[in-house]
């Protein structure tokens, strides 16, 4: 096979790409991943794990500041935004030579330049050194990802109003912020800075905060982050935003009453919008809707050869949807047996602001619309004996089960350590256990885990500690 | 010591037994080998043999108890000098309600007792194939709704059945069922708790006129295997006519050529028709195959399954290696194994597999049928009466003995093409007998 002939192009080396390009060439292809920028992606780089890193300085902080309760002394409590940066950086910078360790391990040829669709399985491929070579492939898979939307009139500079980008390495702390937007990102930006003592503003458009998740878990988030001091103003609009010198103005509308406040800077968090641009796709049948390219359920496009995963087709925008589309997308043109297309309802979603917030599968009030008759369980992190050692005593694991047959509907938890606890729900949803199973199961005590076990057992009248 | 004595699993498929004679009563001394009952399978009436010795203490499912489950305490042995009192308690545990640890012991007990056919007293007999891989979710749901999961092709992993695989088969609403049936009082619908599933009584309303029979376990694993068959499977038919006059008269040949006594022999066209279906397979390979979901099984041996209609229902008793047997083995082996089948005397081993079945309905003057397959395989031959008929020879009209033959076909994993290629080379083989015999 000729140099530039792969069985297998990915362009974009996301946590959809890099994945998907490993299990290529698991799969016996020759297969090649294309990146202008960083292998990794904005997961990597600019999203999950750099936002990870700042949001455990920020819990850090937190303890130390109640590190009486645990009846320790700490005086002198500072930080230096610089050296939290950088310790941030350092983690994207070592996760991203992991992904270019796996690739060569793997045997993925990484190139690293612009890809463009030519046509008939070609690609024209241009090189940051701006030379420029075809290359062709059997199968082309667009996994380029998505970036912050934009609101009309209020376009980021990256100075006075940030993206997630900027957020995530400010060259001064700012006094005071507007967060523009309450899901996940949002949210992180808002917990992060207001920990560390910002003055934090979040204006959502809908009627509650983080608008996916069960009404029930917005309401406690809110009343959270409302108690932590920050100020969440809910089926609000941000109508202008006007730039100062070291500041912006904003002009809030709720209820049709418009208010101005000025901060020092601004976040704009309101969803994103898929990399379709740049990529040739004129050229072809790929068909794009909303800036998103449409695909069937196994991820082909209206292209012969030509698929799409990720964030670059559609929410949910999360890294695993973007990895397990991949997966599933190349194990299908690998014409294993046996592939099923990704059910949506299995995949979990987590928020790292404190408290975290984490859930699987339909909200209680989308359950109840879909006709099915519900039994919810809820269990408080007041009853847990580990939560409250912990110190950590505020908080909920609620459950939702089919009351016909016993199926997991959904899970939704709000609290310390929940985004490492949803995968016990996680795995209960893929195994289709029913409410007996998840009774019968051997929760180690003391651990935040017990919850589940309760939060299942309250949802048929046998709640133990509650 | 008391030893429980479990309804034993005699074929993979068997979930239920009715035991039909006791040969031991109360208080019988048993020897290893010893009948003890006999019991009625979903396919056949098999023996059950005590494999210890001791006195029979009591018996808890008397003779005719229908839809024993597997496993389920139907005696209990005592060992010889044993008083009859230590069975209270054991009686007590095994009764109806089977406490959950007397049920782990009596399940340890259980490969104790083993079936008469191809005992092996070293070897656990509940068949590994048993097992059904089921989600918790797709469980309860195909039990609310009635449907056996033994049916269902799992796509989940290794086969596992999960909630899309129940999802995907149509059920019915209680509504249609009343349409279908016109009786709604005894319309079972497909969604039914459990304690419905046992028949709701009759209510005898002015106009109806029937007696109801209780299915046979025979009788409904036909239905369900025959219906599994024919929804699962794209059957096609192809038929083709078959002059036999030549096979006649070396029938009549041979026949007459049969010695008296020891090595006699009656040769019928049945057994002709088996070993050119058996020599036809062996040039058409192609179509002994399997379907299943992942691939398609070649089957490396040509086994003959045999119609045989019995008084409980149909029976396919196998003619193993067709292939290799002469007309008069496979005579004799059809002559006995159709006896054993009319008695209920068939082990498992001698009508579970086969590659290809023959259905045969000539003798009662039938002179063309298509057949429904009989699941795993991919072809079963219907085979019509030989009868004198019009026949167009070299242009002029004559009469010929023709017999129709109707292949019902799998497309899934026979074409029409190779169906047809099998019926040429099978057509040759009964119109010129002889080569029959190479």
């Amino acid at each position: 096979m000729a140099e530039n002939v792969f069985d297998t192009i990915i362009i974009g080396s996301g946590p959809g790409g890099y994945v998907t390009a490993i299990r290529a060439a698991q799969l016996g292809m020759k297969t090649a991943i294309l990146e202008r920028e960083h292998l990794g992606g904005i997961c990597l780089n600019w999203g999950c794990i750099p936002t990870k890193a700042l949001l455990r300085t920020a819990e850090i902080y937190r303890y130390i500041q109640h590190a009486d309760d645990f009846g320790l002394s700490v005086s002198d409590l500072s930080f230096d935004i610089n050296k939290i940066i950088e310790r941030s950086r350092s983690v994207a910078k070592q996760l991203s030579s992991g992904v270019a360790y796996l690739l060569k391990k793997n045997s993925v040829e990484v190139l690293e330049g612009h890809g463009k669709l030519a046509g008939n399985g070609k690609i024209i491929f241009e090189k940051n050194d701006n030379t420029v070579s075809e290359l062709a492939a059997k199968n082309i898979i667009l996994a380029t990802g998505a970036r912050a939307r934009s609101l009309p009139k209020i376009e980021p500079d990256g100075k006075l109003i940030w993206t997630y980008k900027e957020a995530m390495v400010p060259d001064v702390m700012p006094k005071s912020l507007l967060v523009i937007g309450s899901g996940a990102i949002g949210i992180e930006f808002a917990s992060f800075y207001r920990t560390l003592g910002v003055d934090v503003t979040v204006v959502e458009l809908l009627t509650r905060i983080l608008p996916v998740e069960d009404e029930e878990i917005s309401q406690l988030a809110q009343k959270a982050f409302v108690s932590q001091g920050m100020q969440i103003l809910t089926s609000a609009t941000v109508t202008a935003l006007k730039k100062g010198q070291d500041n912006v103005t904003a002009t809030i509308t709720t209820d049709g009453n418009s208010i101005e406040t000025t901060f020092d800077r601004a976040i704009i968090a309101v969803g994103i919008t898929g990399n379709v641009e740049n990529l040739g796709l004129d050229a072809t049948d790929v068909l794009v809707d909303h800036n998103h390219i449409k695909i069937d359920k196994w991820g082909k496009t209206n292209e012969p050869g030509v698929f799409a995963i990720g964030d670059v087709v559609g929410p949910p925008w999360l890294a695993h949807k973007a990895t397990h589309e991949g997966i599933i997308c190349i194990e299908k043109i690998a014409g294993m047996p046996n592939i099923h297309p990704l059910d949506t309802r299995r995949i979990p979603g987590c928020t790292y602001c404190h408290p975290q917030v984490a859930s699987v599968g339909l909200t209680e009030a989308i359950a109840i619309e879909k006709g099915y008759k519900v039994k919810v369980g809820r269990f408080p992190f007041t009853g847990n004996g580990k939560a409250i050692a912990l110190g950590e005593p505020e908080g909920l694991v609620k459950t939702i089960f089919d009351s016909s047959t016993g199926e997991l509907l959904g899970a939704h938890m709000i609290g310390a350590e929940v985004t490492e606890l949803i995968q016990g729900y996680s795995i209960a949803k893929s195994l289709e256990t029913t409410e007996i199973e998840l009774m019968e199961t051997i929760f180690p005590h003391p651990t935040l885990s017990e919850m589940i076990h309760e939060s299942v057992l309250d949802a048929y009248g046998r709640v133990i500690h509650f | 010591m008391t030893t429980p004595i479990l309804m034993p699993a005699l074929s993979p498929t068997m979930t239920e037994g009715t035991i039909t004679k006791w040969h031991k009563v109360e208080g019988d001394k048993v020897a290893a080998g010893d009948l003890l009952a006999e019991i009625e399978t979903d396919k056949a009436t098999m023996e059950l043999e005590a494999v210890e010795e001791g006195i029979l203490g009591t018996i808890l499912k008397p003779e005719s108890s229908e839809g024993i489950p597997v496993n389920e305490p139907i005696a209990i042995m005592l060992t010889d000098g044993e008083d009859a009192s230590n069975l209270n308690t054991y009686v007590e545990s095994y009764s109806p309600e089977v406490g959950e640890e007397n049920q782990a012991s009596a399940d340890l007990v259980q490969p104790q007792m083993l079936p008469k056919p191809g005992s092996d007293s070293n070897k656990p007999q509940v068949d590994a194939s048993l097992r059904i891989f089921a989600s918790p979710l797709a469980r309860r749901a195909a039990s609310d709704a009635g449907i056996d999961l033994t049916n269902i092709a799992g796509s989940g992993p290794h086969g596992r059945v999960v909630k899309r695989d129940l999802e995907a088969i149509p059920t019915k609403t209680p509504q249609e069922d009343e349409t279908v049936i016109g009786q709604s009082e005894i319309s079972v619908p497909a969604v039914v708790s459990s304690e419905k599933m046992v028949p709701a009584p009759l209510k005898s309303t002015p106009g109806e006129n029937f007696t109801e029979i209780t299915h046979s376990n025979m009788r409904m694993v036909i239905a369900d295997r025959l219906t599994k068959s024919s929804n699962q499977i794209p059957h096609f038919f192809l038929t083709i006519e078959c002059e036999i006059e030549r096979l006649l008269e070396m029938r009549k040949d041979l026949n007459n050529r049969a010695p008296e006594g020891e090595g006699s022999y009656k040769l019928s066209v049945n057994d002709f028709v088996v070993r050119a279906v058996a020599l036809a397979i062996k040039k058409v390979p192609m179509v002994n195959v399997s379907w299943t979901d992942k691939a398609m099984r070649q089957l490396n041996n040509v086994d003959i399954s045999i119609a045989v209609a019995t008084e409980g229902g149909l029976i396919t008793p196998i003619i193993r290696n067709a292939d290799q047997k002469g007309l008069t083995e496979i005579s004799i082996e059809t002559k006995v194994l159709a006896n054993k089948a009319r008695d209920g005397k068939l082990t498992p081993e001698e009508y579970q597999g086969g590659s290809f079945t023959i259905s045969n309905l000539g003798m009662y003057g039938v002179k063309e049928f298509s057949a429904i397959i009989n699941q795993p395989q991919s072809c079963i031959l219907a085979v019509g009466a030989g009868e004198k008929r019009a026949v167009v020879k070299k242009d002029t009209l004559s009469i010929a003995t023709m017999m129709s033959c109707t292949l019902s076909v799998d497309h899934r994993a026979v074409d029409g093409a190779l169906g047809a290629q099998y019926l040429q080379a099978f057509k040759s083989l009964i119109e010129d007998p002889l080569t029959m015999i190479l």
